[in-house]
């Protein structure tokens, strides 16, 4: 299968549970050798061989990149989801060999900072584990505000104040409290970048504040892996390579691109890269847009689709694929 | 066995030459008998033995002599060299990368023992000997960057990545073909390449750094790109220009073989760990024609792109006040017959 990127053979060296929803792994080579260093927010597909389905997922890197011994991922059990996490919790114990690709940054830090302001919501946390072991090993500056739904899904939360005391504020939502994000986005020093991973919802909250409050683009970062979600089935005419696919309710357009042997170049498989752009021949029906690399005129001029999150509903679809 | 390290100069007395073997794995540019820019990149992996491909970064029998001439550009002009304060950390990644690949390469030549963050780095070709911890500064005599790039041919230009674009926040630029990094350091890609004629037009920039910023770790790219210098000069800077510019004048029909020198840049790509910056070695290769005509494909086919070559790009790689009389001269070893595709010489 043609990636942009080179393949790395691991096992699961340890599957731990964290909490009622989230486990982590862990994985080292199968050589025994050092995994190639990463910077904090890079994240690695891993490939998940479920009997004939092969499903490959973006996940972020959690531990230090300091230590390359093994690379730690923690993954949220999405009972509706297409079913890649449901197999990570059910399926992968210790001693399973797997695939990853090599580690992508797609949410990195600007080192030209002078400070760096973290905001998380739930699973949105784990890139920021790598980022402020990062960043404290050479002395810089953060501050990272979590909101969690309650103290027991927290996850990471004792570890980090354990680790960075009173430069990290917890927020639960079932306590009612609140990050407030006017206050603490005015109240910032010059030269300060904020970053963001969580739900949609929070993400384009706290873009839209940032903006409100006068804050430069380019000092707000945020990571938007969409999770491809499930839908209806469609058909599919991939014109250059003449043939006719089906995309089951489970799997992602581009799953079933490349199940059909056709390989497009792909990073995030989140809609967020761009790699997967693919150009529409012709259509009869509706899309179903859920990447964040499109333009919204992009997205009205049915011309493209990014498969690797969007799907389709109707007649007919055509891909130059 | 390892490389025999010629002692020559690139300045006053020009005593650089190519042996026979140099000759043979010159990486001349042009693949047809005629030449128009294009976004020629391809993946950086190993390539032949006895080409300069042989490695992912080259050595070869000029190296000492290289960065003899590096210290004294340096000891000029010390703003050859600069890194913004937050590109230590992508300094790092290359000390890393040309330590482990120039190791890698040439056991012979160097060593890297590494013990977790205690490093031991031994050059014997300049007789050093260092010990010190990786990620302090306070360990080298010089930044990491400084430090390496003193210690590799080639210039190298690291590009922050943010923003969707790429900005020249930290270099060593000592062999350039006529641009600088004081003037260039902290713009970004389309900044620094405004003077360049025709690629805007093509959309070529947009093209490159779409693939630029997608740049993987583990799969680094190149180019090669080319202009002339007269003389062997490896210091073309416009700093210098006033030592250099004047010798353009100085070409006659009886001094081109020794004096007009086609300059070829490997140009690579790698995506940094550590800082997620891209480096951009930028490796420069001379030789003259008097050198290059040893092999008649490529006396036929320099003739040819030369002759042919719009001026527009023969005005901005600087050939336009000596074009006549190189094209006449090469013209004389140009039967008419065709050229193999590819390359290499025949």
């Amino acid at each position: 299968m043609s990636t942009g990127t080179t393949k790395l053979d691991v096992v699961v060296s340890d599957v731990v549970p964290v909490n009622e929803l989230v486990t982590r792994f862990h994985f080292r080579r199968r050589d025994g050798q050092l995994l190639p260093t990463f910077s904090g927010g890079a994240h690695v597909v891993v490939e998940m061989r479920d009997g004939e389905r092969t499903r490959l997922n973006p996940y972020s890197l959690m531990g230090s990149p300091l230590d390359t011994r093994e690379y730690t991922i923690s993954v949220r059990r999405d009972d509706a989801g297409r079913g890649g996490s449901l197999f990570m919790h059910r399926q992968v114990r210790p001693g399973t060999e797997m695939v990853v690709s090599y580690p992508v940054n797609l949410f990195s830090l600007d080192l030209r900072a002078r400070k760096h302001l973290m905001l998380a919501g739930g699973i949105g946390i784990t890139p920021f584990m790598a980022q402020t072991a990062q960043l404290a090993a050479q002395g810089g500056n953060f501050e990272l505000h979590y909101t969690c739904r309650t103290a027991s899904l927290g996850t990471y939360a004792d570890l980090l104040r354990e680790r960075y005391d009173r430069r990290v504020r917890l927020y639960h939502d079932d306590r009612d409290e609140r990050v407030d994000l006017d206050r603490l986005l005015s109240s910032q020093p010059l030269g300060t970048h904020l970053y963001v991973c969580g739900p949609s919802g929070m993400i384009g909250w706290v873009r839209d504040r940032a903006a409100a409050l006068g804050w430069p683009p380019e000092t707000v970062h945020f990571e938007h892996f969409a999770a491809p979600q499930p839908g209806a089935p469609f058909d599919v005419t991939l014109a250059l390579s003449g043939k006719t696919i089906r995309v089951d309710e489970q799997q992602s357009l581009l799953e079933a691109i490349e199940a059909a042997g056709v390989d497009p170049p792909y990073l995030c498989r989140g809609g967020v890269c761009g790699q997967c752009e693919t150009n529409v021949i012709s259509h009869d029906g509706k899309f179903i847009h859920n990447d964040h690399w499109l333009s919204e005129e992009d997205h009205r001029s049915g011309c493209k689709i990014m498969p690797c999150v969007s799907r389709f509903e109707g007649r007919s679809l055509v891909l130059e694929r | 066995m390892g490389i025999t390290f010629r002692k020559e100069t690139f300045r006053d007395d020009f005593t650089f030459r190519n042996s026979p073997e140099h000759i043979r794995r010159f990486p001349f540019p042009f693949h047809e008998d005629s030449y128009m820019y294009a976004v020629n990149i391809e993946p950086h992996v190993v390539g032949p033995k006895g080409s300069v491909l042989e490695n992912l970064i080259d050595v070869d029998e000029h190296y000492v002599a290289e960065m003899q001439d590096r210290a004294l550009v340096l000891a000029e002009d010390p703003l050859r060299c600069q890194s913004l304060p937050h590109m230590t950390l992508a300094g790092w990644d290359l000390l890393e990368l040309l330590m482990e690949q120039q190791a890698l390469g040439y056991p012979e030549h160097f060593t890297l023992i590494r013990d977790g963050d205690r490093w031991r780095w031994i050059n014997r070709p300049l007789g050093i000997d260092d010990s010190f911890t990786f990620g302090d500064v306070s360990t080298l005599p010089y930044g990491p960057m400084e430090y390496i790039t003193r210690q590799s041919q080639g210039d190298f230009c690291i590009l922050d990545q943010r923003d969707g674009n790429l900005w020249m926040d930290a270099g060593m630029v000592t062999t350039q073909a006529d641009w600088s990094l004081d003037f260039d350091i902290g713009m970004n890609f389309f900044e620094w390449h405004a003077p360049v004629p025709l690629a805007h037009e093509k959309g070529i920039f947009v093209r490159a750094l779409k693939f630029l910023t997608n740049i993987q770790q583990g799969k680094p790219a190149r180019r090669l790109n080319w202009t002339m210098t007269i003389n062997p000069r490896l210091d073309t800077s416009p700093e210098n220009y006033h030592k250099w510019g004047p010798d353009r004048a100085t070409v006659t029909p009886e001094n081109v073989g020794e004096k007009v020198h086609l300059r070829v840049e490997l140009q690579s790509f790698w995506r940094l760990p550590r800082s997620n910056a891209i480096v951009f070695p930028i490796r420069c290769y001379l030789i003259k024609m008097d050198e290059l005509v040893t092999q008649p494909k490529w006396a036929r086919r320099l003739h040819r792109v030369i002759r042919d070559l719009p001026d527009e790009l023969a005005n901005y790689k600087g050939l336009t006040r000596y074009r006549p009389t190189l094209v006449e001269w090469l013209s004389k070893l140009d039967d008419g017959s065709p050229t193999s595709p590819g390359f290499g010489p025949d």
